[in-house]
């Protein structure tokens, strides 16, 4: 008998169907673009062009408000807010059932493994829809105010990391708030959303509460400049972060950006050592390391630094890379040329500044973006991989001492996203929460996220929180 | 003190009195039940499909220890049961043997008898099975009995209530004195982890019989509900990958109880594989404590043969 080597198990792709090319759904209509040139979405683990989408310019993105002020002002914002949940609770049921196709939808057009996509992603989608739905007729109990009203138009723009997950968090509280919204899912992910603009047919959805603009920065632009947004929602880079700040300064628009990160998972000498390096594993290698939020420092105590080593390569070594709509694939690949270019370049500089890197034995499919986990050594705070966001399967591994040189190191950073805590320890927990400058800090765990808990940033990982009721204070104006 | 470090010559140092013995187990690494159940839940979601399911339920049969435990087993139960080990299908040549037949030391030599040639194990449950509640000279007495009977390999419990009140040396001793009296039989020491409760008794309790010199830790006596999970079982595999990598030395792990179908083996096989790694894919290193599996084992092996399910009438009792 041979080794236990795993058959392939690939998830069908027959229950999706992909049209060969998608308009602009606006005012409940999928309608073709003015000004725009149409683009192409690919497959990043295979560089199949699975469709060709529209790209909205500035009259598409007046279009699209105009529709959305309507809804707002007609349907959506005098209906109550029991009705509105109605409708909500609709959406989040058409997600479970179609949870399935949207999970190898979000797969094929990301790149995520299936486990992921099907497993975190889908369900969390449906989970927020549902706790935003519970909100929508009880607003004066969130915690702002007695009479919270709505902001009127919501601008999102969400990146492509997790384009359904982002989506929802975007869509579900802006609607449970009495807002309406218009949406620019990410150039490279653009299916699920469209995918989601059915689901709001199907749930027939008043049009124009939700439209959905393809593009890319330009349509972006068109959409947080639009005079007649009252809100902006981003999630993305910091970069573009800044832009939008600056280009919303002075007028009356209200922001929640949620950027990049650098997050520090730290791993005291008497962490519960196996679930550790699952921690560790998961923080940096979920989803390619696409994670805003990803654990891409690893601070290890000193006295502990070969064991945890040893036993994270080790595991390393048991990760399978490759085919994201095979069930058993624990990596998928990088969702576009540019991001892996990125991934290169800064790991390049990682190499060329003197860290040691290291990487398993794996086999890359030859077509498609991939990078296999690294992991960096000899990592020190002034090396540029320990500062930058890699946002990639790169992970950076530093040591420390004492506690307070843990909390030194871990908040020496320009962001202040999310941070990770691993002890037996719970007064050290407790110690460390407090003197993390951090939107959400784990303790023994990584990357878990629910509904109910708000998520956001210091510094620049950006200002806001969405999620739980706060992210739902952020579509209220008070 | 961590678990990477230690060579051989600091274990035999650490079992050399009681005091170092406890600071020892009381300093090993600790285990976060979620992160646990986490992992557990993660390797369970492996889709094992064709050449690896066939595979796999091959793997699964030959590391079965075909098991009565009853108070009303007889001479004839017993003949039975060692038919169905050596052929296990009747109407399929091709199923593998399973690993052992499991019965009390009084028809260890019925089995034995049976099993001649064969190839297959005979285990006994001693040690007063299932509580190990008498003294240890009768453990002892027990346990010559079933290897004077002619048993391979001997099932022995652990002292639960010295163990969960810390006399951590008391323990190591019982198990210490019964793998003398095993003799060359192989010791497999039963943890009974649904009465140690938590990952970290486990984990405590695992290194404690391989340090006194289990062959084989073993999670459950099937009489104790829960019997074997998967996350503990996973506990488990950890420490004898830690244990190997310390020692150079290969423990076996069994699960036991409540294992009772292919799909619920091949969660096992998968966590073997991904935590102990490959070299724990082998009889002589991991063993299921089961008796319903085998039936549906052999239902899934019909099934991938011959493209549909046979009732459960076509296929032995025991």
């Amino acid at each position: 008998m041979s080794r236990f080597e795993y058959a392939p198990a690939p998830e069908s792709r027959a229950i999706v169907d992909i049209k060969s090319s998608y308009g602009l759904f606006v005012n409940g209509q999928f309608t073709d673009a003015t000004d725009g040139k149409p683009f192409k979405t690919v497959s990043p683990s295979s560089e199949e062009v699975l469709a060709e989408v529209s790209e909205a310019g500035p009259a598409d993105v007046d279009r699209a408000v105009r529709a959305a002020r309507k809804a707002y002002e007609k349907v959506w914002g005098p209906m109550s807010g029991k009705d509105r949940a109605k409708y909500l609770f609709r959406i989040a049921r058409l997600i479970q059932e179609r949870s399935r196709e949207l999970a190898v939808l979000e797969s094929l057009d990301n790149g995520k493994p299936i486990r992921e996509s099907r497993d975190v992603d889908i369900p969390l989608v449906a989970a927020h829809f549902f706790y935003y739905a519970g909100w929508a007729d009880k607003l004066e109990y969130a915690g702002a105010g007695d009479d919270p009203r709505p902001w009127g138009v919501a601008g999102q723009v969400i990146p492509w990391n997790f384009p359904m997950l982002m989506l929802a968090w975007k869509i579900a509280p802006a609607l449970a708030a009495g807002n309406t919204v218009v949406l620019k899912p990410a150039e490279t992910t653009p299916l699920t959303a469209l995918a989601f603009a059915e689901i709001c047919q199907q749930a027939d959805l008043p049009p124009g509460v939700v439209n959905i603009v393809t593009g890319a920065g330009r349509t972006g632009q068109a959409l947080v400049e639009h005079p007649d947004v009252d809100k902006i929602a981003f999630t993305g880079s910091t970069a573009v972060g800044r832009a939008i700040a600056k280009a919303i300064a002075g007028t009356e628009k209200a922001v929640t950006l949620e950027l990049g990160g650098k997050a520090a998972n730290i791993v005291f000498e008497d962490a519960p050592i196996d679930q550790t390096i699952e921690g560790i594993v998961n923080g940096i290698f979920f989803n390619q390391g696409h994670v805003c939020c990803a654990g891409s420092r690893l601070l290890v105590q000193e006295s502990v630094y070969d064991e945890v080593l040893g036993r994270l390569k080790r595991r390393m070594e048991t990760l399978r890379v490759g085919d994201p709509l095979d069930k058993n694939t624990d990596i998928g690949a990088i969702n576009s040329p540019a991001q892996l270019a990125k991934i290169r370049e800064l790991s390049q500089i990682g190499e060329d500044e003197g860290a040691e890197r290291w990487s398993p034995e794996c086999e890359l499919p030859s077509q498609g973006y991939w990078f296999p986990p690294t992991v960096f050594t000899g990592v020190s705070q002034a090396h540029r991989i320990a500062r930058e966001e890699i946002f990639g399967p790169v992970l950076s591994v530093l040591t420390f001492r004492t506690p307070a040189e843990a909390v030194e190191k871990a908040n020496n950073t320009p962001f202040g996203l999310s941070a990770g805590i691993w002890t037996e320890k719970g007064s050290r927990i407790l110690w460390m929460a407090n003197q993390l400058r951090a939107g959400v800090v784990w303790a023994n765990t990584f990357n878990r996220f629910d509904p109910t808990s708000p998520f956001g940033g210091y510094k620049e990982s950006g200002y806001g929180r969405e999620g739980g009721r706060h992210g739902l204070e952020a579509y209220l104006a008070h | 003190m961590t678990t990477l470090d230690s060579g051989v010559d600091t274990l035999a140092d650490v079992t050399s009195s009681e005091d170092r013995l406890r600071r020892f187990l009381l300093g090993l690494p600790g285990v976060d039940q979620v992160g646990a159940e986490a992992r557990a839940a993660t390797l369970s979601s492996r889709s094992i499909k064709t050449t690896a399911k066939q595979y796999a339920l091959d793997l699964a049969i030959s590391m079965i220890d075909l098991t009565t435990l009853e108070g009303q087993d007889t001479p004839g139960k017993v003949r039975a049961l060692c038919a169905k080990a050596k052929r296990p299908d009747p109407a399929d040549p091709t199923a593998p043997q399973v690993a052992a037949v499991c019965v009390y030391p009084d028809l260890v030599a019925t089995a034995k008898r049976e099993l001649q040639g064969s190839g297959i194990n005979v285990a006994s449950v001693a040690t007063a099975f299932p509580s190990g509640r008498s003294s240890l000279a009768i453990k002892v007495q027990d346990t010559k009995d079933a290897v004077a009977a002619g048993a391979d390999e001997v099932d022995m419990v652990i002292d639960r209530g010295a163990f969960l009140s810390g006399r951590y040396a008391m323990v190591f001793d019982e198990i210490a004195a019964i793998r003398e009296a095993a003799g060359d039989a192989h010791l497999k020491v039963i943890l009974e982890t649904g009465e140690l409760v938590t990952y970290d008794n486990v984990r405590r309790a695992s290194w404690l019989a391989m340090l006194a010199g289990a062959d084989f830790i073993k999670t459950s006596t099937g009489k104790v509900s829960p019997a074997a999970t998967l996350p503990v079982t996973l506990v488990m595999l950890e420490a004898v990958r830690d244990y190997h990598e310390a020692t150079g030395l290969h423990i076996g792990v069994k699960p036991a109880g409540g294992i009772r179908t292919a799909k619920d083996a091949i969660k096992y096989l998968v966590t073997v594989n991904e935590t102990a790694g490959p070299d724990w894919l082998d009889p002589e290193l991991f063993r299921f404590g089961a008796s319903s599996l085998l039936n549906d084992l052999l239902m899934q092996r019909t099934k991938l043969a011959t493209g549909h399910y046979p009732g459960p009438d076509y296929f032995t009792l025991d």
